[in-house]
């Protein structure tokens, strides 16, 4: 395992650096499709700039990282690119750690017999760590994110410390990241749900309203995370002695006042929205983002760790801002469910939109922005398609994996009544 | 005279105690260095300066005893104590281009103490609309101006009073006033009911609060800038509607004096125009122990007669406006018309007709010229045919060296695409030993998101870091980008100030009615001490004697000077305005998908179907089944 991971790591840092010293390293801050208003290096620069001339930085609205984010920055933005190598090193490593962990318990005899092919053996399982890491580190949106500086590389690396945490059983680290997540943008806080669930799980306290062991420990986690997010809030308050941040960070990405287009659904809805629709749509598709927490939870009580990997795709497809490091990140989950791909419906169509929209992006970038020979409308036409595959691909898996539930419990090759072969459908 | 009306811009530009914050006063001291002479002693040295000037020009012009009244500040004492009082004035000056600059002034003093509660129901000269105005909201400066065109500084040299390109307005407060924002936009509504201008759409995206660049212009020392407001209107077109207010505000109308010649399809058939209005408190005496209002209303033209007179260049009244002057305002206590006669004092140049006794000299902008004086109040200046129509005709086919404008600045946008760009302005210094330091104001919308971190000045290759930086970050739909810097212009040089930005894409409403031509930005805003260019002509033509022109007297040294550079046309992203409907259907549908498919997986469950399946369901699973996987 050593060998292979640290080829790997050798691999990817090459790549890196060739990029960071070629003249794409100018090109690729540039892109709306790996940068957006909240997470551009430009940006960070900027708001250090404006520290340094004595205004605060959230006296503008250039800048929307947070305190701490700045404050760190500010001791290591002459390494910035060496930080970003080690963030994404980071998660890296650390999606190897996890799944490591993940295994899943193989009783045999609970299940059907003609399930055992359902089950992933061993030796499978071994080499999926290293899959997840590789397809995180050679990932080409992690890649880019990376070369763009992207502040999201950092946001990824605190999430896959928390699942690291919450996967070894750690509650106060798995809250302090979840906080910490949370603090730097929010939508995070769905992830709260499933670790709690995963950790509940760990300690074999079942989901129960009557049980004082199961209230016990969720009020000790809810304390450990909304503790955490108390002490980085007033942290942040005291560096800058001003409650500005509130509204330059979690007000931008709430109210979405920066229409800069990206590969989200916001920027061109709400350019075009009516004016007395403005707030209604913008509380729908707020709202959107954390509504499937709940019925997600009670579907997946028993899976949190896929819960976890629905949190984070719904979360980076109709977030306010999305960058393509944000599908990196549920991306490189990918390799851990390998065990569906049987029952995945369309993947083949959802790969090929997604690749060619991920070429198109640029070519109509181009034609709208610099030749004037496209419009909005083209470039808007890309981002709804590649939307579209996404969440295809998310329910997809989605669908894979009840499916092999049911069939874990039900056996692989139904029969009817009638002892034909039987099909699935739902209903 | 009228270098004393530059010099009080001096004497103002330098405050007395500022009790404004730290960074304003740094420049404050800045500009202290440079002019640290306190204003008691400027006074006196202007009084003498005045006097020996009228000394040996009384000798050696005929009657020159009588000054440009209408430029100056109080300190020659009024004939008699009148309470309200008005002169007006014409200046024409020949440019060296061939186009023909004519500038009136027109002064209203109104002695009156709105202030102290009293309340004003009486007016005589001043106009009234504006009166009630100004008491309303206790306004103790206003400067607005409308221009159309842009004033081409290095073919036409400096304007007497320099205006940007579309509407203007800067007001400073009484310090009594505690809603500065509201009484701002109230006062801006009313001025554009008054001027029959689009003033109204000044509101907080558009107005700044500069720290330094514009510093009161009348008596009073409080330089807090948080009652100062000041905004621009790049895109705001003048013509007749806004001419016609302005002129109602004269006690004579345009029915007497000078302003008969203002017909409004001759003055905006031409290249430049300006129409300003300036109020601000002044002294009333020599003692300055009271002061009074003065209203100031100037109008610049600048006539191509050149290229429309068939290349004949001569020029006259009747030729430039229509109309010829056949008496004095009755109200007026002084009217008179200069012409500039300084680069023809031997009448080798140009011939001027009807000839005039008068001469006057002053310096100017640093710049001592001499202009033939008519004064209308005297009935012999209009002659056998009662009307007065000065003709000026060309002998010479060209004209006269120009001095180099010292300062004048240029600004565009460099880039390409719709995404980001970079504005650069450029600041020349033309003095050819003299470095001297400029403060430049920028202001720009919010759309337009700035990058303060790639900011960069450079002069002659080298970088030239502004000794202050003032930076006011803008807010989305809220307020603009304020840049303020003092930066120091090595001689005879380029400097060049760029900066990055990023442009916004707004909302569909936000967009202007025809969003493909572009967002203006306005103006920046070049002030400066610029060193006199009189002790810079050492083999002067011009007579004058030895004993004025040895050490740079005070009011030479160096005068106050603000350039306007061009306004910038940016075009913005845009979005499709056809199709908000369908965004908003496209969007939801695709929301409505991943709702729809996860509320199905989330609601259902997995049942054995028992109906047979349709065609294209059974072809699905015989290629299924070929293919060794489940069936559907």
């Amino acid at each position: 395992m050593a060998a292979p991971l640290t080829l790997l790591l050798i691999v990817a840092v090459t790549i890196r650096a060739v990029l960071f010293r070629s003249s794409l390293a100018e090109l690729i801050p540039e892109r709306v499709e790996v940068v957006s208003p909240l997470n551009a290096w430009k940006r960070v620069v900027e708001g250090l700039a404006l520290l340094d001339l004595g205004v605060s930085p959230y006296a503008g609205d250039v800048f929307h990282e947070t305190p701490l984010i700045i404050y760190f920055f500010h001791f290591v933005s002459d390494y910035a690119e060496i930080v970003f190598m080690v963030m994404t090193r980071l998660v890296g490593c650390v999606f190897l750690l996890q799944f490591r962990k993940q295994k899943y318990a193989l009783e045999a005899e609970r299940y059907p017999l003609d399930c055992l092919e359902l089950i992933r053996t061993p030796k499978e399982m071994y080499y999926i760590p290293l899959k997840v890491a590789m397809f995180y580190l050679l990932n080409p949106f992690t890649i880019l994110s990376c070369v763009a500086k992207s502040t999201c590389g950092l946001n990824n690396a605190v999430i896959a410390l928390f699942i690291l945490c919450t996967v070894k059983g750690s509650s106060l680290m798995s809250a302090i990241f979840l906080a910490l997540a949370t603090y730097q943008s929010i939508y995070p806080l769905t992830l709260f749900a499933p670790a709690l669930l995963y950790l509940l799980q760990r300690l074999y306290i079942p989901v129960n309203w009557q049980r004082s062991s199961f209230w016990l420990f969720t009020t000790q986690y809810t304390f450990m995370y909304l503790g955490s997010l108390c002490v980085m809030v007033c942290l942040s308050f005291f560096l800058l002695s001003s409650w500005d941040f509130l509204s330059s960070v979690y007000g931008f990405i709430l109210s979405v006042p920066d229409l800069t287009p990206n590969i989200g659904l916001f920027w061109y809805f709400f350019a075009e929205m009516f004016e007395h629709f403005r707030l209604f749509f913008i509380c729908v598709f707020q709202i959107n983002v954390f509504f499937y927490t709940i019925p997600l939870s009670i579907k997946l009580k028993e899976h949190p760790i896929f819960l976890i990997f629905m949190q984070i795709a719904i979360i980076s497809i109709f977030k306010s801002y999305p960058t393509v490091g944000d599908i990196a990140l549920y991306m490189a989950f990918l390799p851990a469910w390998n065990h569906l791909y049987r029952f995945l419906r369309n993947i083949f169509l959802v790969s090929v939109v997604l690749l060619a929209c991920s070429t198109l992006f640029p070519v109509l970038w181009h034609l709208w922005i610099y030749a004037g020979s496209a419009n909005s409308n083209f470039y808007y036409a890309i981002t709804l398609l590649f939307n579209v595959a996404q969440i295809l691909l998310v329910s997809d898996y989605f669908y894979a994996y009840l499916r092999r539930e049911h069939h874990l419990t039900h056996g692989l090759y139904l029969k009817r009544k009638d002892g034909s072969e039987a099909t699935l459908v739902l209903k | 005279m009228c270098y004393i009306y530059s010099e009080s811009f001096v004497a103002e530009t330098n405050p007395v105690d500022a009790p404004s914050d730290n960074k304003a006063d740094h420049v404050h001291d800045t500009m202290q260095n440079l002019d640290s002479r306190p204003a008691p002693y400027v006074k006196d040295q202007t009084q003498e300066a005045a006097e020996e000037e009228r000394q040996w020009e009384a000798t050696e012009v005929k009657e020159a005893d009588h000054v440009p009244d209408t430029m100056q500040t109080p300190d020659v004492p009024p004939p008699t104590p009148a309470k309200d009082q008005f002169q007006e004035e014409l200046v024409i000056r020949p440019l060296h281009s061939g186009d023909i600059y004519a500038s009136f002034q027109f002064r209203t003093m109104w002695d009156t103490d709105f202030l102290r509660g009293s309340k004003v129901s009486h007016y005589r000269l001043f106009p009234k609309s504006l009166g009630q105005v100004i008491s309303k909201f206790s306004v103790r400066e206003l400067h607005i101006s409308f221009t159309q065109g842009y004033w081409r500084t290095m073919q036409w040299g400096q304007p007497f009073l320099p205006s940007p390109p579309g509407a203007e307005l800067w007001v400073w407060f009484q310090d009594t006033v505690t809603d500065v924002d509201g009484a701002w936009k109230e006062l801006t509504n009313v001025l554009s009911g008054i001027f029959c201008a689009s003033l109204n759409f000044i509101d907080s995206t558009n107005t700044v609060q500069p720290s330094a660049s514009f510093k009161p212009l009348g008596l009073g020392n409080v330089t807090d800038q948080r009652f100062l407001r000041y905004a621009v209107l790049p895109r705001e077109i003048v013509c007749t509607e806004n001419l016609t207010p302005w002129k109602k505000l004269l006690p004579c109308g345009s029915k007497a004096g000078l302003a008969v010649l203002m017909k409004s399809e001759k003055l905006f058939h031409s290249s430049f125009h300006s129409q300003a209005l300036h109020f601000r408190p002044v002294c009333q005496d020599w003692k300055c122990k009271s002061t009074v209002w003065e209203l100031r209303q100037t109008l610049n033209v600048v006539f191509d007669l050149h290229t429309s007179g068939q290349g004949k260049r001569e020029w006259s009244l009747f030729k430039m406006f229509s109309r010829t002057l056949t008496e004095a305002c009755p109200l007026a206590s002084s009217s008179k018309v200069y012409v500039d006669v300084t680069d023809n004092p031997q009448g080798e140049l140009f011939e001027l007709s009807p000839t005039t006794p008068l001469l006057s000299q002053a310096v100017v902008l640093g710049d001592r010229r001499t202009y033939s004086v008519y004064d209308l109040t005297n009935q012999a200046t209009f002659g056998q045919t009662r009307s007065l129509n000065m003709l000026l005709r060309w002998r010479a086919a060209e004209s006269g060296d120009m001095l180099r404008p010292l300062l004048h600045g240029e600004r565009y946008v460099a880039g390409y695409g719709l995404q980001t760009g970079e504005i650069h302005t450029l600041m020349y210094n033309n003095h050819p030993y003299r470095a001297f330091p400029v403060l430049l104001l920028d202001t720009v919308p919010w759309y337009l998101r700035l990058y303060i971190h790639t900011l960069t000045v450079t002069s002659k290759g080298r970088d030239n870091k502004p000794s202050y930086i003032h930076y006011q970050p803008s807010k989305d739909r809220l307020r603009p980008h304020l840049l303020e810097m003092l930066v120091q212009l090595p001689p005879n040089s380029v400097t060049e100030v760029t900066m990055q930005f990023e442009r916004a894409l707004l909302k569909w409403t936000e967009y202007t009615p025809d969003p493909n031509h572009g967002f203006y930005v306005g103006s920046s805003v070049i002030s400066a001490l610029v060193p006199s260019v009189v002790a810079m002509d050492t083999n002067s033509t011009r007579e004058c004697p030895l004993f004025s022109s040895f050490f740079p007297c005070k009011e030479e040294s160096s005068y106050f000077m603000r350039v306007y550079t061009e306004p910038l046309l940016v075009n913005l992203p845009t979005p499709d305005f056809s199709m908000p409907y369908n965004v908003i259907c496209l969007t939801c549908t695709v929301v409505a998908v991943g709702y729809g498919s996860l509320y199905n997986l989330l609601t259902r469950t997995f049942q054995v179907e028992e109906p047979s399946p349709g065609l294209a369901k059974r072809l699905a699973n015989i290629i299924r089944r070929l293919r060794g996987v489940p069936l559907l």
